[in-house]
């Protein structure tokens, strides 16, 4: 064999094969973990956006009439589906209704990631392909600042009535002007019944989680309300008017129990899968989640809210300046505020519902859910759940990056 | 073979061997090759060039005074890359410690393995090389979730590793530095392997037992011998596997802790989290150049000009 021939024909392919699967195994990692999109890359970064004293955008012009359509952005597993059919109910009914043909994507998997993409076109006031986006509190109060979406017409959306009342006015919307919630959810604690019950612990608060039995085991939330929420609460504070010092004070104490080996890593959704894994014995946990994890499992994880206090947070509903069916997507969301159609999406998405008179209807439809709490939350459980207050602009940045370097980044 | 393959490809003939062509046809020849290399270029401007210039300018940005998060105006700021650098130090050495030790792993393990694929692979060299390639057909992060369940507390390797005293009963191995190294290594070890095994695969066996004919002992002729003959191959293994480990931040995110974030982790929460485009960009330049200097003195240390 001659020593410089050419590479044999296999190991070209091989070669080629593995060039081409390394590029596709990046750019599914990319999508999986949600991370830099090459749109984001270049529609975010590529040129300087103005400042917003310039003033803000204005809204485009509505077509509802003549294209009957609208499109909706929600994130995965967020409204009811038929597994046998591949379709959402609701949304067949809806367009049967109504003759308006919605177009569902499920293309929202983080609230930052999203922003990110549509910021620059929503400042410019373009279309962004979306006529109605889902996104939680912190970030639609952002967007409300910024005058990113459009004022709502409450005559088309009489339903609205049904809007729970404790939702009705949320410190970045008073009245509900601009957006309306979607779904809401508990932030709490999760941990292994079993587990617990062996090692002799038992978890009432946040404070119990730091027991010698349960060191390197605990894994917090890397969304900065929930985790720190949930430690100012356990401090006493009261999170719907915290103080700088008193979020140091919070972020102290959470760096304190990552130094001293107490947390075993801060994650995304990912600590469902360290609690199946067994690697986390506890969390902090968004109640939907554990409702999911238990359907899969055996039910071996129970949820609860600190006594000291949980947080509750939405999802909410609200419609982009550029979007060019701003009618029709009013006309939808005026349809999922119908007690009957909000029972059926809180029977498969198993979040705290928003609408009145939906858990009379869920009798009808599945009586086993009508006392659960975390589907319709009594007086009390609310109580103990309140909502994190809104932090200002300059808040935002700093809070942002001083929880962004204890989490080592 | 290079000289003999430039002029092939329509470079300057040697003049009297064969008569001149028409004109036309000379030149059209002599931009075929600029014609096959369109395409490539094209990618490349589109793909590469464009955004890197598009980031070169997020990079000198500042946040526009009272301006929203991600809200940026030019400055031409270049002190944003010596902040970036300082800040973030501690990432840039880590960073490079791992994925120089992942790098060395997967050399200990990708070079034995590909010499026994080229060597003694037989009828069955086809299947080792795909079985090889084989994890690339499974998504890169679920490949590292299923790491995390294989190394996790309550699983048979840490319960193995405690029932023979090998590990004290607190310890873990997910959430560790180590497990970060392991799952660089097992990431990008057919990275290293491939380039390994071709330039063995076509290594002169005369040569081999020429060396065992001068009396060389296994051990001296694979050491003077097969090892240098090989060295294009582990330098283009190395490289393949260092540079893109050192970007990597999945296999930090996934397998460790707030103490073992890489450089990417960085980029990442810079980018995604804080809307801080100016210096995910800084950094990203920053570890662009770090890696070229790298690279640079690997290759001139290891002289394998042939490879570049």
């Amino acid at each position: 064999m001659p020593q410089k021939t050419p590479l044999p024909e296999e190991v070209k392919t091989l070669i080629r094969a593995q060039r081409a699967l390394g590029r596709f195994s990046r750019r599914s990692m990319l999508a999986g973990t949600g991370a830099l999109g090459a749109g984001t890359l270049l529609s975010a970064c590529g040129t300087a956006t103005k400042s917003s004293s310039a003033g803000k955008p204005s809204t485009a012009e509505d077509h509802s009439l003549q294209e009957h359509k609208v499109n909706w952005a929600n994130w995965p597993a967020y409204l009811d589906f038929d597994e046998n059919t591949k379709k959402h109910p609701t949304l067949i009914d809806f367009e049967s209704k109504t003759g308006i043909k919605p177009i569902y994507a499920e293309d929202i998997n983080d609230n930052n990631e999203f922003y990110g993409k549509i910021q620059e076109q929503l400042r410019m006031g373009k279309d962004i392909g979306r006529d109605l986006f889902t996104i939680t509190d912190w970030m639609a109060a952002r967007v409300i600042r910024q005058g990113l979406v459009q004022r709502l017409d409450r005559n088309i959306m009489p339903n609205l009535k049904n809007l729970r009342a404790d939702l009705q006015n949320v410190d970045y919307d008073p009245g509900r002007n601009f957006s309306v919630t979607w779904q809401s959810g508990f932030t709490g604690l999760a941990y292994n019944t079993a587990k617990m019950r062996d090692l002799g612990v038992t978890i009432k608060n946040v404070d119990d989680l730091w027991n010698p039995k349960l060191k390197n085991r605990v894994m917090v939330l890397s969304e900065m309300r929930d985790t720190l929420g949930l430690i100012m609460a356990q401090q006493g504070v009261d999170v719907k008017k915290f103080t700088e010092a008193q979020f140091g004070n919070a972020l102290d104490e959470f760096e304190k129990r990552i130094s001293d080996g107490y947390i075993r890593q801060v994650a995304g959704n990912d600590y469902m899968e360290a609690l199946k894994s067994g690697d986390a014995l506890a969390a902090f946990a968004w109640s939907g989640d554990v409702a999911q994890l238990n359907a899969e499992g055996r039910g071996q994880w129970t949820f609860l809210l600190p006594e000291a206090g949980g947080l509750l947070w939405s999802d909410n509903l609200m419609i982009p300046v550029g979007a060019r069916h701003k009618q029709n997507a009013e006309i939808l969301m005026n349809y999922y505020f119908q007690p009957d159609i909000a029972a059926k999406v809180a029977q498969y998405v198993q979040y705290v519902c928003p609408v009145v008179g939906a858990k009379q209807a869920m009798s009808r439809l599945d009586p086993s859910l009508v006392a659960n709490k975390m589907i319709f939350p009594d007086e009390k459980t609310l109580a103990k759940a309140p909502v994190i207050r809104t932090l200002t602009t300059q808040e935002e940045t700093t809070f942002n990056d001083e929880f962004q370097r204890a989490l080592g980044v | 073979m290079s000289m003999a393959s430039v002029s092939r490809l329509g470079g300057p003939h040697p003049s009297g061997n064969r008569q001149a062509l028409p004109p036309e046809k000379d030149t059209r020849r002599r931009s075929t090759p600029y014609l096959l290399l369109l395409p490539g270029l094209l990618w490349l401007g589109a793909f590469f060039a464009l955004p890197i210039l598009t980031l070169s300018g997020t990079s000198t940005q500042t946040r526009a005074p009272g301006g929203e998060v991600g809200e940026f105006i030019q400055t031409l700021r270049l002190a944003n890359y010596w902040e970036a650098f300082d800040r973030y130090q501690e990432h840039f050495g880590r960073s490079v410690l791992y994925a120089g030790m992942a790098t060395l792993a997967a050399l200990l393990i990708g070079y034995p393995l590909a010499y026994m694929i080229a060597f003694r692979g037989g009828r069955w060299r086809n299947v080792l090389l795909v079985l090889v390639v084989a994890p690339f057909f499974c998504s890169f992060i679920l490949r590292t979730y299923a790491w995390r369940q294989i190394l996790a507390d309550e699983g048979t390797v840490v319960r193995t590793f405690k029932w023979l005293h090998l590990m004290p009963e607190q310890a873990s191995l997910t959430a560790t530095a180590f497990a970060v190294v392991c799952g660089l290594t097992y990431n990008f070890l057919p990275f290293m392997t491939l380039p390994i095994y071709a330039s063995l695969e076509r290594l002169d066996h005369r040569l081999l037992e020429a060396g065992h004919d001068l009396y060389g002992g296994p051990w001296t002729v694979l050491r003077k011998v097969t090892l240098p003959l090989s060295m294009p191959g582990v330098v283009a293994g190395t490289l393949l596997t260092f540079i893109p480990a050192a970007g990597d931040f999945v296999n930090a995110g996934l397998l460790g802790t707030t103490r073992t974030q890489m450089i990417g982790n960085v980029i990442e929460s810079r980018f995604i989290d804080l809307n801080d485009y100016p210096t995910a960009a800084c950094l990203s330049f920053l570890m662009m150049a770090v890696i070229l200097v790298l690279v640079l003195v690997y290759i001139r240390r290891t002289g394998t000009e042939e490879l570049v």
